[in-house]
């Protein structure tokens, strides 16, 4: 008998992949709604975590049919220690209970939730889902630097490295076919007439000789040339093609501009950076590489690292062209708009000093938007003021410039994907 | 629409060995002396190598061949516990077709493994040829030990023994077919959408246990029989032509009231998607050939349904017994010993007052067998005087091949059992107030506590009696399913879920009648035909 002892550790190790899918697929409702709860409760450095999704036993029951409770019923059990024949029992209240679970399990404190586990995969995938980057013209490849390089069917020349042995081998049987054909039948002919000849009746005639020889002679000759057909010939050789081509870049710069002045409490602060926090995580499920600029400003602007961007307490009065410009600045020094996408997020309370926002308007207009894949202005407050004025012209002209209003933790949700939502799907 | 071949063909009685040709020779009357006894035992560690799982696997297939074991070839696969989830989540098989219900198995079980409220079995044995076992990762030396006494050994040879798995399954091909239907149901997701195939796998699911035969079909009788028949058959109407009677004009109503009369089914079906399968009028034909890849998975199942108790308790006897015999015969040390036994208490262990352990019983029975062969007392002699005396190792195999449970029970379970158990049964009657104790383990008792623990293994009884019973052919096509209920048992109330699925696959509406003892229908459920 054959035994064998197979390892199967390594291999398939989520075969039931597959299957989960289909089960998230098939309650998508329940975890779309458990991951909007989760992101309106949630502490911003954890939006990335997982989520545990609770869903109602009876919307995952499989009726089967089965016997109800009721009817005669006789049960055999073990450990009969105290009764005799015919002794008779009280039955528990409340029915079937007793034997076999019966009531107590279908209903009321015994119905559990079924609990799983959503990965922060799934939770991420549900949680941008039907998103989608805004009028992109992606990166123009005209002036992208980066190449990948992958398969594109075989060549007849290139490096050994890349030789390609089944199709070359392929090729020189082929062709070994091909030459040899013609030869070989007439070799057969020649050594069928050869066998008729050597029994013919009179083997001594002349004639007969003379045919004798002039076929030993021919197939000698054909022998050799079937012999001389190469086993390979270069002309067979075929090599694996690898081309470049060019991909647009996946490199992205996210800017985000902040007011700090006076007027922007904790719980506005809150609010834009839970904005700011959504448009990362979206983008890092569209680029390999994400850099991130934050940019503070109260009548001054200054670029800070993360902790100053969210912590520190400014306090004056606010200029937000400030910003605008050291954005500018940032972007002709260190990132050229042929090798990045930018993106910029401003959140403000729309408080501005009252001259400087048309200048910021006309800013946007001429100097950054023609530079940026997209720009959004989250205002986390109610009041419109002159910022949001002249915003709101510049939003009717431009397509790759939105701006909404936040003013609760539970909009910024809804509101992020209103902006980024893909053509043709709800919000 | 095709016709309905009556599938309970009586006259022929299927002949003990043509399931699948598989012939087996006469069982064993003694152990074969053993060879050469170890000089030392196998090295025990704790922690298993692939040597040594090789090294106690020889010696536990030797042991098994002197006990006439007769088993598939063995596969051993080590796992992780991971993907022993896996197979859990796709009921033990390593292909299946993909469907939600699995991921949320697999989702439960993770669950609970990962909270600690359940151990892992330590092994999935899968009926197939060669036979698949899975050794987990995590277990010890001694564990991968006893499982693959178990495993390969015991649920090995049951596999290829017992008469059900014989008739009903086919080892050798049933891995073949899943990787089949895997890929058929996947190319129809990606044809008519995963929505459609779900929707066909959820009807089909429901009505699982509806979609077996519970007899085997006779074999086909070869066309030279056939032409015989038929020959018959035309001689005896011959004979019976009266010409006087043929010239009599008929009548013409009568002939109308006689079609009107005919029912579609003409007999009452069993299966219901098999039924479904041959005679839905909107399938098509891709979800047809659904429904009968579900039918066959269910029908593959249905022995092993059949077999707990038997096939549990034969795969402990024969790791004890195995075990056992490679101790005496100086091949365990005593440390291994004692991990095993210990398992194996746990695996045998009884709850008094709780739901029998099938485990226990069946070890508990194979054993008492073995006692009564060896040892008989006076009431086994009375009881089982057919077994009392005779060699124990035919015995037993007899017993394993040609019984199921329900009839396993009825034969074999003797009143040493009884009263080492405790059995005894209580009647649950909805109209008395009270529990009454119908019998316990004494002298007046045993007769009826066997009968009851039997008819409590008898699928018949433990799943409720439902059947196609019409099809409205001259009207609205509906489906009329009949419910024969057992004792005044009534019907689950998601019995009204189930027939929205029934309708889904029939098409048009389906209704369902219950009826009782007296033959008159005391309920009756209703669903519209779906709107599509």
């Amino acid at each position: 008998m054959l035994q064998q002892i197979i390892d199967r550790r390594l291999s398939g190790k989520n075969k039931s992949v597959g299957n989960r899918e289909r089960f998230l697929r098939r309650h998508k409702e329940q975890i779309r709604e458990a991951v909007r709860r989760a992101v309106d409760g949630r502490g911003i450095r954890d939006m990335e975590r997982g989520e545990d999704v609770h869903i109602p036993k009876k919307d995952l029951n499989e009726p089967v049919f089965g016997h109800g409770d009721g009817g005669v019923r006789e049960v055999v059990r073990p450990g009969n220690t105290e009764h005799m024949k015919g002794d008779r029992v009280a039955k528990p209240p409340g029915g079937g209970g007793g034997q076999g679970g019966g009531k107590a399990g279908d209903s009321g404190e015994g119905d559990d939730d079924f609990v799983f586990h959503l990965s922060r995969e799934e939770f991420m995938q549900v949680f941008f889902e039907d998103l989608a980057l805004p009028n992109l013209e992606r990166t123009q490849l005209a002036d992208t630097p980066e190449w990948k390089s992958h398969r594109a069917g075989h060549t007849s020349d290139g490096t050994p490295t890349n030789l390609h042995v089944v199709r070359s081998m392929r090729g020189a049987l082929g062709r070994r076919i091909a030459l040899g054909t013609g030869k070989r039948r007439e070799l057969l002919e020649l050594e069928e007439r050869l066998a008729l000849l050597k029994h013919h009746e009179d083997v001594d005639d002349f004639e007969v000789k003379r045919m004798l020889a002039e076929t030993e002679a021919r197939i000698a000759v054909l022998r050799a040339r079937i012999k001389a057909i190469p086993f390979l010939d270069p002309i067979d050789l075929r090599f694996r093609n690898r081309v470049r081509t060019p991909v647009p870049s996946s490199r992205a710069v996210m800017f985000c501009l902040m007011d700090v002045s006076g007027s922007m409490d904790e719980s506005r602060k809150d609010l834009a950076k839970r904005f700011f926090i959504l448009l990362y995580l979206f983008l890092t499920r569209h680029y390999d590489k994400i850099e991130v600029v934050f940019i503070r400003h109260h009548t001054q602007a200054q670029e800070v690292d993360e902790q100053n961007f969210f912590h520190a307490t400014e306090t004056g009065g606010t200029v937000v062209s400030s910003a605008l410009v050291m954005m500018e600045d940032i972007i002709k020094k260190r990132y050229p708009r042929s090798e990045w996408n930018i993106y910029g997020a401003q959140a403000s309370d729309g408080d501005n000093w009252h001259h400087d926002s048309g200048r910021c308007r006309e800013l946007l207009a001429t100097q950054i938007l023609p530079m940026c894949r997209y720009f959004a202005y989250v205002q986390v407050a109610e009041a419109e003021q002159n910022l949001w004025e002249e915003y709101r012209k510049l939003s009717d002209e431009t397509r790759h410039f939105a701006m909404r209003k936040a003013t609760e933790v539970s909009q910024i949700y809804p509101v992020f994907r209103e902006l980024f939502r893909k053509e043709g799907t709800k919000a | 629409m095709t016709t309905v071949e009556n599938r309970r063909h009586i006259g022929v009685a299927p002949v003990l060995d043509e399931y699948g040709g598989r012939r087996h020779g006469e069982p064993l009357r003694q152990m074969r002396p053993i060879k050469q006894r170890a000089a030392s035992p196998l090295p025990s560690p704790s922690d298993w190598t692939f040597e040594l799982v090789d090294q106690y696997h020889n010696v536990i297939r030797a042991t098994a061949e002197r006990y006439g074991l007769d088993t598939y070839p063995n596969q051993l696969e080590i796992i992780t516990a991971e993907q022993m989830m896996d197979a859990y989540a796709s009921v033990g098989m390593p292909v299946n077709y993909r469907h939600w219900s699995y991921g949320k198995e697999f989702i439960a079980t993770e669950r609970n493994y990962k909270r600690g409220q359940m151990g892992l079995a330590y092994e999935i044995v899968i009926n197939s040829e060669p036979c698949i076992a899975y050794l987990m990762e995590e277990n010890t030396m001694a564990m991968q030990a006893l499982v693959i006494a178990h495993a390969c050994y015991g649920h090995n040879s049951f596999f290829k023994g017992n008469y059900l798995f014989r008739m009903w399954t086919d080892a050798s091909s049933i891995i073949d077919y899943l990787v089949y239907a895997k890929n058929f149901v996947a190319e129809c997701e990606e044809r008519h959408g995963v929505e459609s195939v779900e929707k066909m796998l959820d009807s089909c699911h429901a009505l699982m246990t509806y979609g077996v035969d519970r007899y085997r079909r006779p074999a086909k009788i070869s066309l030279a029989e056939e032409k015989l028949r038929l020959a018959d058959r035309e001689a005896y109407a011959q004979q019976q032509i009266n010409d006087i009677w043929r010239t009599l004009p008929r009548r013409a109503d009568k002939l109308d009231e006689a079609a009107e009369a005919r029912r579609f089914p003409e007999e009452p079906q069993e299966n219901l998607l098999y039924f479904i399968e041959k005679n839905a009028p909107l399938l098509e034909p891709w979800q047809r050939e659904i429904v009968r890849i579900v039918r066959k998975v269910a029908q593959y199942f249905y022995p092993q349904r059949q077999t707990q108790v038997m096939n549990e308790g034969w795969a402990t006897f024969w790791h004890h017994r195995l075990l056992n015999q490679m101790y005496d015969d100086g091949y365990l040390s005593d440390g291994m010993m004692i991990e095993w036994l210990k398992s194996h208490t746990n695996v045998v262990a009884q709850q008094p007052m709780s739901n029998l352990n099938p485990y226990a019983l069946g070890f508990a029975m194979y054993t008492d067998i073995k006692r009564i062969c060896e040892k008989p007392t006076e009431e086994d002699r009375r009881w089982f005087p057919d077994l009392a005396g005779t060699d124990w190792l035919p015995a037993i195999d007899h017993a394993m091949r040609n019984f199921k449970d329900e009839s396993f029970i009825g034969q074999y379970l003797s009143p040493h059992l009884m009263r080492e158990f405790r059995l005894f049964s209580i009647v649950d009657d909805e109209k008395q107030k009270e529990y009454e104790i119908s019998a316990i383990h004494d002298e007046a008792g045993y007769q009826h506590v066997r009968e009851a623990l039997s008819r409590q293994y008898d699928l018949s009884t433990r799943e409720p009696n439902i059947q196609v019973w019409n099809v409205n052919l001259r009207g609205d096509r509906s489906l009329t399913l009949r419910h024969t209920q057992h004792l005044g048992r009534p019907l689950h109330e998601s019995a009204q879920e189930v027939l929205k699925h029934v309708a889904r696959l029939w098409g048009f509406g389906v209704q369902l009648e219950s009826v009782d003892d007296k033959g008159e229908v005391s309920k009756r459920w209703s669903v519209p035909a779906p709107t599509q």
